[in-house]
């Protein structure tokens, strides 16, 4: 299922690991979703001169990290933050299309860190997102949290409709008419 | 004794098993000599319908059912579920329009509850505990004078846990409500007894046994009625129209024979090997933890799960390695949900995303067992030091 080129960078991940002094760092993903990696940069005369990732995930996560670090190396931090997932998943001569949004995140982290550096450069405080709505349970009433929401179902499709059972907690099936975007 | 290193260790028994030679055998002539429609009258057809007959003996032993009649071939698991389900709702539905089902079947199962509960159904889900059980107490509360019909499977082939069928069919019938089971994963694996479990419809398939994909039956009590999904020439007493697979059906006879005659031993040899390789993975990585119950558990399996880190990568690795096993993880599933059955134990997203599951066969051996036990530390290693979450104090060498 994964290019050659993939497993390559998934048996041999390039600049694995973390800088402790990093200028920049960038951490996309969630555990609960199966992927999460981090982007640590060191930025010199403004160019990144060191990088490296941790990845937890999927082959096409580590292998996607893997591959940024190659592609970031040397750039400038405008140049780096050109780089996107179309480029890293072209770089690895193409990804499974079922791991092309969920496991391609290595620009997002990379375009993080950039972020995270000029953010610190500039003595800007990072603003965090933050989020009203709340998603209950119809059944037990239990808060489900916006990443969760959308991962505690699974659903079936039947006469067009989509059917979700959607607390994990639960379990109790209710109705709910979706429309795929 | 060093370990030889195989190069392709096969662990992935639940998803696929390989045919065994002598059903090969069996089938052979039915697809090179003998042709004849079973139900035609001439020669040609008596010897195709007396193959049909015998193999019909052969699974109504296995499972030993009350008479030959009582089992019904189809094309394999998923057809057994969803006739057993629909079949039983829709022919019932003037007795009520309630179903009972757990929260850890098989989604040909779950899926036809859910269609049906778009109908005029309404159905209940059971949850289970940590390990796997159905919690009985939740079925006996639910249960009720509208409930028509009970779906529990016999075994967990995830988390192998071994449900009580005998206990659930005395509650069940307390309410005259119909016991359906999904045996697949337990058929060949334990032994199944429909007339001692108290069991109404069961589904077994070909495949689990060492017999060929596409062919499975359902087992239908005598006095139990469902509604066929197929109508047709009125092949299988009316229940299942159609040709039958005669070449199929010979193999699945020959393969439940070979299977009652093998199980004592092989059900043995294997879970002394499953023991072995769960103690082995266990005992070799810290936050390293059993899926499912320690020991209602079908001899095939082995669930593990591994802490900060992520399935697919694990069965990537093992792979590059040459041993093929599968995972509960959103990543190698079709939609990028962890498994429900993970889920519904209580595991946690993260947790169920770090599972893998081994499961064994005829040919493993031991020698192979070891090498997996051997492989599998340095794999979970290699994989925590790259990933973020494993803790910074973590010491990833234990042995």
């Amino acid at each position: 299922m994964y290019t050659e080129k993939v497993m390559e960078h998934f048996k041999y991940p390039r600049n694995m690991g973390e800088i402790p002094d990093a200028d920049g760092v960038g951490t996309v993903g969630n555990p609960v979703c199966g992927d999460m990696m981090s982007i640590y940069i060191k930025v010199k005369e403004d160019r990144i001169s060191d990088i490296k990732f941790k990845t937890y995930g999927c082959g096409a996560a580590i292998a996607t990290s893997s591959m940024i670090t190659e592609l970031a190396k040397g750039k400038t931090l405008d140049e780096a933050l050109k780089i996107t997932r179309g480029d890293v998943a072209n770089a690895l001569e193409g990804l499974p299309p079922v791991k092309m949004h969920c496991s391609n995140l290595a620009a997002d982290a990379l375009h993080a860190a950039v972020e995270d550096y000029r953010g610190k450069a500039s003595g800007k405080v990072k603003r965090e997102a933050t989020t009203t709505e709340i998603n209950r349970c119809e059944y037990c009433k239990r808060e489900i949290p916006p990443e969760e929401c959308a991962l505690a179902t699974y659903c079936t499709t039947v006469d067009g409709k989509e059917y979700t059972f959607c607390c994990s907690q639960c379990g109790q099936q209710f109705q709910r008419e979706k429309t795929r975007g | 004794m060093p370990v030889e290193k195989p190069l392709r260790i096969y662990m992935d028994h639940t998803a696929g098993k390989p045919v065994d030679p002598s059903v090969i055998e069996a089938m052979l002539p039915y697809m090179r000599s003998f042709y004849g429609n079973p139900s035609a009258i001439h020669a040609f057809g008596s010897e195709t319908r007396r193959a049909l007959e015998e193999a019909r003996e052969k699974i109504a032993t296995l499972i030993n059912a009350e008479g030959k009649e009582s089992i019904i071939f189809t094309s394999g698991a998923t057809e057994s579920n969803n006739m057993a389900i629909k079949g039983a709702a829709y022919r019932n539905k003037d007795q009520g329009t309630h179903i009972i089902t757990s929260r850890i079947e098989h989604m040909s199962v779950l899926n036809p509850i859910k269609f049906l509960t778009t109908r005029e159904f309404k159905a209940t889900f059971l949850s289970v505990d940590h390990q796997g059980l159905v919690n009985l107490k939740e079925l006996e509360e639910t249960l009720t004078n509208e409930t028509i019909l009970v779906s529990i499977m016999y075994a967990n082939g995830e988390v192998g846990t071994i449900q009580p069928i005998k206990e659930i069919s005395q509650t069940v019938h307390s309410k005259n409500a119909i016991l359906h089971v999904d045996a697949t994963a337990a058929n060949g694996q334990v032994p199944i007894d429909v007339q001692d479990g108290g069991i109404d419809l069961l589904s077994i398939s070909s495949n689990d046994l060492y017999g060929p994909k596409g062919v499975g039956a359902l087992y239908v009590k005598k006095g139990v009625r469902i509604e066929p999904l197929f109508q047709g020439g009125g092949q299988e007493r009316g229940i299942r129209s159609g040709t039958e697979n005669i070449p199929g059906i010979v193999g699945f006879g020959k393969a439940a024979e070979t299977a009652q005659k093998e199980m004592p031993t092989e059900s043995k040899r294997e879970a002394k090997m499953r023991d072995k390789l769960i103690k082995g993975l266990l005992d070799n990585a810290p936050h390293s933890f059993l899926n499912g119950h320690p020991t209602k558990r079908l001899p095939d399996n082995a669930a593990v799960r591994f802490d900060f880190i992520e399935g697919e990568s694990i069965l990537l690795s093992l792979d590059m390695k040459g041993v093929a096993a599968s995972s509960g993880s959103a990543c190698t599933a079709k939609t990028l949900e962890p498994s429900h059955v993970l889920l519904a134990i209580g595991l946690k997203h993260e947790e169920a995303h770090g599972s893998i599951l081994f499961t064994l066969g005829k040919q493993n051996t031991e020698a192979e067992v070891d090498y997996v036990i051997e492989i599998m530390p340095e794999i979970v290693k290699r994989l925590r030091e790259m990933s973020p979450l494993t803790p910074k104090e973590m010491k990833l060498n234990v042995h």
